[in-house]
């Protein structure tokens, strides 16, 4: 190492030959080298980026890459062919690994799936009941002096001594207190509770459930009511002069005691007949009726509301 | 002289080979969304144990080469790892030298700013990169890899390169032991 003998010159005040200096140490050189070098391939780099993306596709500079790319491209096929055994390894145990989670995963989407499936075809069969309500509400046998409301069916019996069911209609849509209800297949019951925006309906099924009605065909008369068991009804005080036959159709005679007006319009459908029978000491026909309704399903149904004033009961 | 062009033939092979493993085999090995980068760590090898010239100079050709076989913008990795390999030259020439956590910081630093700079040089470039994707889920499983195989690629890269006179390996950078 070189001693440096400028301090020691000045103290003993000997004019000293001093070596000439030279411009650059090994470390400035090495550093200038260092800076040189990269400054150089900063700027290759800047103008490659610059030319390779202003360039099109067609250029020289893509063209000579293309070519190196493929004469790498041999190689580039053998590296592969010699690894693929080992990727295949990985992905297999990879795959092992992530299967549990995916089963589950998909266990979930399935379930999911099942849900939307059933809600669809649930949306499905409401959309067919809606249609077949609007097109009941579009007849001519609708009646007339009545406006459909639809209504989605809320709640249904909770059990066999109560029928009634909740509908999605109320005071605030204008139904009224024992508005008839309907469905495309015939006479469902009458509104017995009001509510703003819900309403109890008792169904034609129910004990206290009386309904003025008249064969079609024949023009006798009766009440239908609830019969002995499940959704079987029964005409009662029909006369034994009176005609009927099974498969008669019986609708609503919109009157009772022939005079006084009834809660439910006239022809409004209410079942056929499926028996007809008399005792010798009954006053009157025994005859069994069958609603097409089907009570136990009901999803949507048609709430009579009235043009006119509702007839007050006596 | 001669020793110096052997020197220099076997660091371009080591850069060579490195840029075609990562091309065909390692591009594809994705773990939690990363992929290990095994010629940023044999080029950290170079420049760790050749200084800041050898490593901007193989850093420059790797990834110019990247940039060749991927059909990418040229110059765009070459750029990256070119200012990479002289950084970590630098820092094994300076304060890393005789440091046994040099290698470590090196492959901690080198990963994120060759994500944080590719991710720049794309977005000026104009591309659509998620900063989410890339400098978040890739760049954290990435620096997890890059740690593990680390070791391994810098003891290979040390057994290829020829030992160092008593000169030369004073300022070279202990990288193992």
């Amino acid at each position: 190492m070189q001693r440096n003998r400028t301090a020691r010159s000045a103290v003993l005040g000997l004019s000293v030959r001093r070596p000439a200096s030279r411009p650059f140490t090994s470390r400035t050189s090495s550093a200038l080298r260092r800076r040189i070098v990269l400054g150089l391939l900063v700027l290759a780099a800047l103008v490659l980026i610059t030319i390779s993306f202003r360039e099109s596709q067609d250029g020289p500079l893509h063209t000579v890459q293309s070519g190196v790319a493929s004469l790498l491209q041999p190689l580039e096929v053998a590296i592969n062919r010699v690894a693929r055994p080992f990727e295949d390894a990985y992905d297999w145990t990879a795959g092992l690994f992530g299967a549990r989670s995916e089963a589950a995963k998909l266990r979930r989407e399935n379930a999911l799936l099942q849900q939307q499936v059933i809600q669809n075809e649930s949306a499905l069969q409401e959309n067919v009941d809606l249609k077949r309500l609007l097109e009941y509400a579009s007849a001519p046998s609708f009646p007339a002096d009545y406006r459909p409301l639809a209504a989605e069916v809320l709640a249904r019996p909770a059990s066999a001594f109560e029928q009634e069911i909740v509908v999605s209609v109320g005071s605030a849509d204008g139904v009224q207190q024992n508005a008839p209800v309907v469905t495309r297949e015939g006479l469902v019951g009458q509104v017995t509770i009001l509510n703003e925006h819900a309403s109890r309906v008792r169904l034609l099924t129910d004990e206290q459930s009386a309904v003025s009605a008249v064969d079609l065909r024949t023009g006798a008369g009766g009440i239908v009511g609830h019969g002995q068991a499940g959704d079987a009804l029964i005409l009662e005080r029909v006369s034994k002069k009176d005609v009927i036959k099974v498969g008669d159709e019986i609708i609503t005679a919109g009157t009772r005691a022939g005079q006084l007006a009834s809660l439910f319009p006239k022809g409004i459908p209410i079942g056929r007949v499926t028996y007809v029978g008399e005792l010798d000491t009954d006053l009157y026909k025994q005859v069994q009726i069958r609603s097409d309704v089907d009570f136990s399903s009901l999803d949507s149904v048609l709430v009579l509301v009235g043009r006119k004033p509702a007839p007050v009961l006596p | 002289m001669n020793v110096n062009a052997a020197d220099s033939a076997i660091v371009g092979a080591i850069v060579f080979v490195a840029v075609l493993l990562q091309a065909t085999v390692f591009a594809s090995f994705d773990v939690l969304g990363g992929t290990p980068d095994v010629l940023l760590l044999v080029l950290l090898g170079v420049a760790l144990l050749r200084g800041s010239v050898t490593g901007a100079l193989a850093g420059f050709g790797g990834g110019l080469l990247l940039d060749v076989i991927t059909l990418d913008t040229l110059g765009l990795a070459a750029l990256i790892l070119a200012l990479t390999g002289y950084w970590v030259g630098r820092y094994g020439e300076t304060t890393g030298r005789a440091r046994a956590h040099a290698p470590v910081v090196a492959v901690v630093v080198a990963t994120i700013l060759v994500a944080l700079i590719g991710f720049f040089l794309h977005f000026l470039l104009g591309e659509e990169v998620s900063a989410r994707r890339a400098l978040v889920e890739a760049l954290l499983a990435g620096l997890g890899l890059n740690l593990i195989f680390g070791a391994p690629v810098f003891a290979l890269v040390r057994s290829l390169l020829r030992p160092r006179t008593g000169a030369e390996r004073a300022i070279e950078v202990r990288l193992l032991g």
